[in-house]
């Protein structure tokens, strides 16, 4: 039985946003409600029926069997594939019943997430919804783990994602591919998404590790996505991916420097995931055609020298030059930290300093906690005052821990 | 917030004599003075380096090579920078690399 569920869920994830996208290309956007309900309802009847009979022989077989009835009866009561769906697709495809259009192949799932990927990342419906839209339609999480992604309830991202599908109805959103010449400006914001679905797991603020890694890995899994299909396969789609992989390659080792706030100065590389950053690499070296030098190729590379642990001036140069040019093309606080922190390691510690004092983030206690660090034996007193404000700052209790972990070094080592 | 056009003159430069390696001294220094500017969140545009040679034209349609018989210094590059006052700006200009090889950055706000 537990077995079971345990695969059930597995199944679930994978196999809800393919189900969802297929019966949702079929009878349009405006019903992906009901595209919900039936695959959700297939699922429940899934959990009944093999919690007593045990797996059938082809599980997944099973659930597109029974999500196609379901889908084509509840259609078909409404008549809206007689008035609606079918005088469209006829003349599209030549398809005289719903059973023929409605196919789980290989071919149409990948065609229906692909384009269901473009619909949910269309900039048209752009909101602080459209994250947990993607996070449920495209990658099949439930209401409460979105919710604690971000630290919500469900009540509010129920509200989220129904407001997001409203959005899909008012703006006409289809289910379709951009046109071919429209796909490059189009995959901006879809790269952007995926890129956002990476970070919230990367950087949530849950402490619920599997599933910022299944958040992780999710995005991974979109970007890979975009690879496989020729006219989305562009440099930037694989800077992104190799940037993932190798994000993605530290997660243990992260796990292990747990209440550190420099994370990765404390980590084990032997927990690193070497076929990860294989696999990074691989996209990296494909990112490199053409002119094109997104953010994504940036940041990639600044991922890439941070897969190399022995510290080099080459390295942190390189580091800083990455993040110098990051900067220019996009401003954010934590890249001007980041940017000053290689400009430490490459160019030493006092001018860091002095660039450090310039940047002024007073409320940032990442930006107590570099100065405090760049503070150290040069003024050892504003090098304690500044670990003490970040600590003020701090918002969660694993960053005050490692913020009074520098502390206790202070008094222990410094005024001595 | 504003935006100050800096523009860096020097006298003839003869970057074709650097060794790779100061070459890329020099650009490193570049570069981490435009970082720094972009690191407080005031560059408003990267700008661009300009090549040494050019044409000038003038009244009458007379086209000379380049200002460099009259003017001392000529124009290197620019760079867009963000703040709210002139003398803010021209705090932003120090550190330019232009200043240690005897040139100057002239900075003048963008009126829109």
């Amino acid at each position: 039985m537990e077995k079971e569920l345990e695969s059930l869920k597995h199944l679930f994830k994978q196999e809800f946003s393919k189900m969802v996208a297929v019966i949702s290309r079929l009878f349009g956007l405006q019903h992906i409600e009901i595209a919900e309900d039936i695959v959700s309802e297939t699922f429940l009847l899934a959990s009944e029926t093999w919690g007593m009979k045990g797996l059938p022989p082809n599980p997944t077989a099973w659930l597109y069997t029974v999500a196609k009835q379901k889908a084509i009866h509840h259609f078909r009561r409404n008549k809206i594939f007689d008035t609606k769906v079918l005088p469209e697709i006829t003349v599209r495809q030549e398809l005289t019943d719903e059973a023929e259009a409605l196919s789980f192949s290989q071919e149409n799932i990948q065609d229906s997430q692909l384009q269901m990927l473009f619909a949910v990342c269309n900039p048209a419906i752009a909101s602080e919804a459209q994250i947990g839209l993607a996070l449920r339609i495209l990658c099949g999480f439930g209401i409460d783990e979105i919710a604690e992604a971000f630290l919500s309830n469900k009540e509010t991202i129920n509200k989220r994602l129904f407001r997001a599908k409203e959005k899909l109805r008012a703006e006409k959103i289809k289910m379709e591919l951009p046109p071919e010449n429209d796909i490059p400006q189009r995959l901006d914001n879809v790269l952007h998404i995926i890129y956002l679905l990476f970070s919230e797991g990367y950087y949530s603020q849950t402490q619920n590790q599997i599933l910022q890694q299944d958040l992780c890995l999710e995005a991974l899994r979109l970007g890979l996505m975009l690879a496989a299909y020729d006219k989305t396969n562009l440099p930037k789609t694989n800077a992104l991916i190799a940037l993932m992989c190798f994000h993605a390659s530290r997660f243990n080792a992260r796990q292990a420097g747990e209440g550190e706030v420099v994370l990765y100065e404390a980590q084990n590389e032997s927990l690193w995931d070497y076929s990860l950053i294989n696999q990074g690499i691989h996209f990296l070296q494909l990112s490199a055609e053409g002119n094109e030098v997104s953010s994504y190729h940036l940041e990639a590379r600044i991922a890439y020298w941070h897969c190399i642990k022995e510290d080099t001036p080459e390295k942190w140069n390189e580091i800083l030059q990455l993040y110098n040019a990051l900067l220019m093309i996009n401003y954010s606080p934590s890249v001007a930290l980041n940017r000053t922190f290689a400009l430490y390691k490459a160019n030493g510690q006092h001018e860091a300093l002095a660039e450090a004092e310039k940047l002024k983030l007073e409320n940032n206690h990442f930006y107590y906690v570099l100065l405090g660090e760049l503070y150290k034996n040069i003024d050892n007193k504003k090098a304690k005052a500044s670990f003490e404000k970040a600590f003020q700052l701090a918002k969660t209790d694993t960053e005050k821990q490692g913020i009074q972990a520098q502390l206790n070094r202070f008094t222990d080592e410094h005024t001595h | 917030m504003k935006e100050f056009l800096l523009l860096f003159r020097q006298a003839d430069f003869a970057y074709r004599d650097l060794s790779a390696e100061d070459f890329r001294a020099l650009t490193k220094k570049w570069q981490d003075w435009a970082g720094g500017i972009a690191a407080e969140g005031k560059l408003g545009n990267k700008g661009s380096r300009l090549a040494q040679e050019g044409k000038v034209l003038k009244p009458g349609g007379v086209i000379t090579d380049g200002p460099f018989v009259e003017i001392r210094e000529r124009l290197g590059g620019f760079l867009v920078v963000k703040s709210d006052t002139l003398e803010e700006a021209t705090t932003l200009a120090h550190g330019c690399p232009v200043l240690e090889t005897g040139g100057s950055v002239e900075i003048r706000e963008i009126v829109l």
